[in-house]
C-alpha cells in the first residue's frame, strides 16, 4: 500500500490509501479519517471515508490547502498504529433474488449489457465460473459483508465480502449505465455489492431486491426514526435469501411499523479475521443468530 | 404570507446555500448552483444571504403574491414582468398583494434566482431548505415546485426599493466559457499528450446538464497510461476502486465525455477524475446553456485561491453598496 495525497480543486484533499481494494486499505482509510476527525482541525467541513481512500472538504479561507495537507500527512503514522478493531453491528438483510421488478428492469435495458441474451445473474454466475445461478446466489449470501463506504446517493452502502481474495466475486458494471433501477435493488459492480437506497440511475448488475428500507427522509420507518440513513461504514451485513411470500410479508410489516431488523453488536478485529476467516465469520453468525 | 405557484416553469426548486455535513452518507451539499446570484438576490431584498429563494432553469415560473412585499431577480438575463409590465433584473422591486410575476424568453445564462423579502420558510431538512429530489429531501415536500403549490414566506425587513447592482458587477461566464481547474486526483492516469489535448480541445455543453452534473462533448477521446487494472476497480481503463468525488471534479467515463459534478453531486463512484473546477468558477457552470462552447484551463493552486478572493471581494463590494 502506498498512500497518495492530491487536491480536488481548492476545497478538497483526496487521500488514496491503495489503488486496489483490500480490507487493510479500508481499515487504514477509516482509521485515518477518524484521526482527522479527532484532530478537530479548523476549516474542515466534511470527512468522507471510502473503500480504499478518503476525502476531506475544507474552507481554504480558514486554512491554506498546503497547511491542511501537511497536517493530514502527520496523522498517517497515528493511523498505522491504530488498533484495527471495530465495535460495530451485524445486520441481516433479507433478499428476494431473481425478483420480478429487477428482472423487468434488466430486460428493459438489455442493449446496455455485456450479455443481451441472458439475465444479470446468469452472466455473473458464468463469468465467475459457477455451474448454476443458484450456486452463485449461495456464494453471494453465505458469507457476511462489510460496509466499506456509504455514498453515491442517499445512504447507499457499498459492501465488500469477508472472504479470501480468490473467493471474491467480480463483475463489470453495465456497458452504459441504466437510467432506472428499482428502489432497494441489491446490485453488484467490481468487487462490491450495494443496495440502491432510492430509485434512479445505476450501472451495477441487478441480483434481487430487499423489502427493508434503508433510507427514509420522512423518518416514518420505525428503525429509521433516529436518523434517516441506516448504514455506517464498518457495519457488517449478512444477506438472507427469501421468497415472494416472505418478501410481501416483510413489506407489510414495514408498512405496519412492526418490522424489527435482526441485528447484533459485534467486535471485528482485522488481525483475528486474517488469521482465521472461517472462524471469525462463524463467530459473527453466532452473534447474529443469538439476536 | 405566501407565494402561489401558477406555473412552475421547466424545473424550479427552492434553494439556499445548502446542507454541508452529510456528503459522507451520499447526501450532497445542494443549494443554488450559482451562489453568487442567489446571495446578491437576497442582499437586494434585505435577507440574510442564507435565506431560501427559487432557482429556475431556462424558463421562469408564474407566481402570485398574497401580500405586499419585495422581490429581486438575479442570474440569467431574462425579461421580468409584474402584471405584464417589464421590470429591471438585479434590482429590488416592490410588489403588491394579488400581483403576478412572470417572465419572457431567456436571453443569456441558464438559471435565474428569485429572492423574496423574509425568504421562503418551508421546513428545513438536515439544516437546509434546498431541494434534493433524488433523496426526497427539503424543498416543497421533497420535490421541485408544481402548479398549485403555496410556498410560505417569512417577514421581511427594510428594503431599499430600486436598489440595483451595476451590470459590471453581475458575475456571469464569458462565451466561450473558460472553466479553470486544478489538475490532480487521477490526472496521472492520462498520457501526457492526452492531458494536453483535453486542455486544448473546445468542448460543448451537452443536453445532459443538471444540478448533479454537467456533461460536455466535442473533444477527442482520452488516452490512458497502460496498466493492469487494480483489484476491485473494474476492467475499463477509466475505472478506479470506487472512491469519493470532489464537487467540481471532472470524470470521463470510458474516456469520452467529461462530466463536471455540481451541487447535487453523487458522493462517490468508480470513474477516474482528472482534477476539479476551482471554487470561484463553480457558479459559472450553473449559467451555461447546452451547446455553449467551453474550454478547460489548468491553473495553479495560488491562482485558484486568488480567484476565490476576487469573488469574495466583489461580493463584499456589493454588500457595502447595498447596506
Amino acid at each position: 500500500m502506498k498512500t497518495r495525497y492530491t487536491f480536488g480543486g481548492d476545497e478538497h484533499i483526496y487521500v488514496e490509501i491503495d489503488e486496489e481494494m483490500s480490507l487493510d486499505a479500508f481499515f487504514k482509510s477509516l482509521s485515518m479519517s477518524n484521526a482527522v476527525r479527532e484532530a478537530e482541525i479548523e476549516g474542515i467541513t466534511e470527512i468522507c471515508p471510502a473503500n480504499a481512500s478518503f476525502q476531506v472538504k475544507f474552507n481554504p479561507d480558514v486554512i491554506h490547502p498546503d497547511d491542511l495537507l501537511a497536517r493530514i500527512k502527520t496523522l498517517e503514522e497515528k493511523a498505522i498504529q491504530a488498533e484495527k478493531r471495530l465495535n460495530t453491528r451485524i445486520i441481516e438483510i433479507p433478499v428476494y433474488y431473481q425478483d420480478p421488478w429487477t428482472h423487468e428492469t434488466l430486460m428493459r435495458f438489455r442493449e446496455r449489457h455485456q450479455d443481451p441474451t441472458g439475465s444479470d445473474l446468469e452472466y455473473a454466475a458464468r463469468i465467475n465460473g459457477f455451474d448454476s445461478v443458484d450456486d452463485f446466489i449461495t456464494a453471494h449470501h453465505s458469507q457476511p459483508w462489510f460496509v466499506s463506504m456509504v455514498g453515491f446517493v442517499s445512504g447507499l452502502p457499498f459492501l465488500y465480502q469477508l472472504v479470501e481474495r480468490e473467493k471474491q466475486l467480480e463483475v463489470p458494471k453495465y456497458l452504459r449505465p441504466r437510467t432506472d433501477t428499482p428502489k432497494l435493488t441489491v446490485g453488484y459492480g467490481g468487487c462490491f455489492s450495494c443496495i440502491y437506497s432510492v430509485r434512479g440511475a445505476g450501472g451495477y448488475q441487478m441480483f434481487g431486491i430487499t423489502p427493508m428500507p434503508i433510507y427514509d427522509p420522512e423518518q416514518k420507518v420505525t428503525y429509521l426514526q433516529d436518523f434517516m440513513v441506516l448504514f455506517r461504514p464498518g457495519d457488517i451485513v449478512k444477506w438472507r435469501p427469501i421468497d415472494r411470500a416472505e418478501y410481501d410479508d416483510i413489506c407489510q410489516q414495514v408498512e405496519d411499523g412492526t418490522y424489527i431488523p435482526k441485528m447484533a453488536n459485534v467486535e471485528f478485529d482485522l488481525d483475528t479475521f486474517n488469521q482465521d476467516i472461517a472462524k471469525t465469520n462463524a463467530r459473527l453468525m453466532e452473534a447474529l443468530n443469538g439476536a | 404570507m405566501a407565494l402561489n405557484i401558477i406555473n412552475p416553469g421547466l424545473s424550479t426548486s427552492i434553494q439556499d446555500l445548502g446542507r454541508p455535513g452529510y456528503f459522507h452518507l451520499g447526501i450532497p451539499i445542494g443549494g443554488a448552483m450559482d451562489r453568487f446570484s442567489m446571495r446578491v438576490a437576497n442582499m437586494l431584498v434585505g435577507n440574510s444571504e442564507e435565506a431560501a429563494g427559487l432557482e429556475a432553469v431556462f424558463m421562469g415560473p408564474e407566481i402570485e403574491f398574497t401580500n405586499d412585499t419585495a422581490i429581486a431577480i438575479t442570474g440569467a438575463d431574462i425579461p421580468v414582468m409584474i402584471d405584464g409590465v417589464e421590470q429591471p433584473t438585479w434590482t429590488a422591486l416592490a410588489v403588491s398583494k394579488g400581483q403576478k410575476l412572470s417572465f419572457g424568453f431567456l436571453k443569456a445564462g441558464a438559471r435565474l434566482y428569485i429572492a423574496i423579502a423574509g425568504g421562503i420558510t418551508t421546513p428545513e431538512a438536515l439544516g437546509s431548505r434546498s431541494t434534493y429530489p433524488i433523496g426526497a429531501l427539503g424543498g416543497f415536500e421533497g420535490r421541485n415546485i408544481a402548479a398549485g403549490d403555496t410556498l410560505p414566506t417569512g417577514t421581511g425587513g427594510n428594503v431599499n426599493i430600486g436598489a440595483t447592482v451595476a451590470p459590471a458587477m453581475r458575475r456571469m461566464p464569458s462565451n466561450p466559457a473558460i472553466l479553470r481547474m486544478v489538475k490532480g486526483l487521477y490526472w496521472h492516469r492520462l498520457t501526457e499528450a492526452s492531458g494536453a489535448q483535453f486542455l486544448n480541445d473546445e468542448w460543448k455543453v451537452a443536453p445532459e446538464a443538471d444540478r448533479m452534473g454537467y456533461r460536455f462533448r466535442g473533444g477527442k477521446a482520452l488516452e490512458f497510461v497502460d496498466r493492469e487494472q487494480p483489484f476491485g476497480a473494474g476492467s475499463d481503463p477509466s475505472n478506479i476502486v470506487d472512491g469519493c468525488y470532489s464537487y467540481g471534479s471532472i470524470q470521463v467515463p470510458g474516456g469520452t465525455e467529461p462530466i463536471v459534478l455540481h451541487r447535487d453531486a453523487v458522493s462517490g463512484g468508480g470513474y477516474f477524475t482528472l482534477g476539479a473546477i476551482i471554487s470561484a468558477d463553480m457558479d459559472f457552470i450553473g449559467q451555461l446553456q447546452p451547446h455553449t462552447p467551453v474550454k478547460f484551463e489548468a491553473v495553479s493552486m495560488d491562482a485558484a485561491l486568488s480567484a476565490r478572493k476576487e469573488r469574495h471581494k466583489l461580493l463584499d463590494t456589493i454588500r457595502a453598496e447595498l447596506s
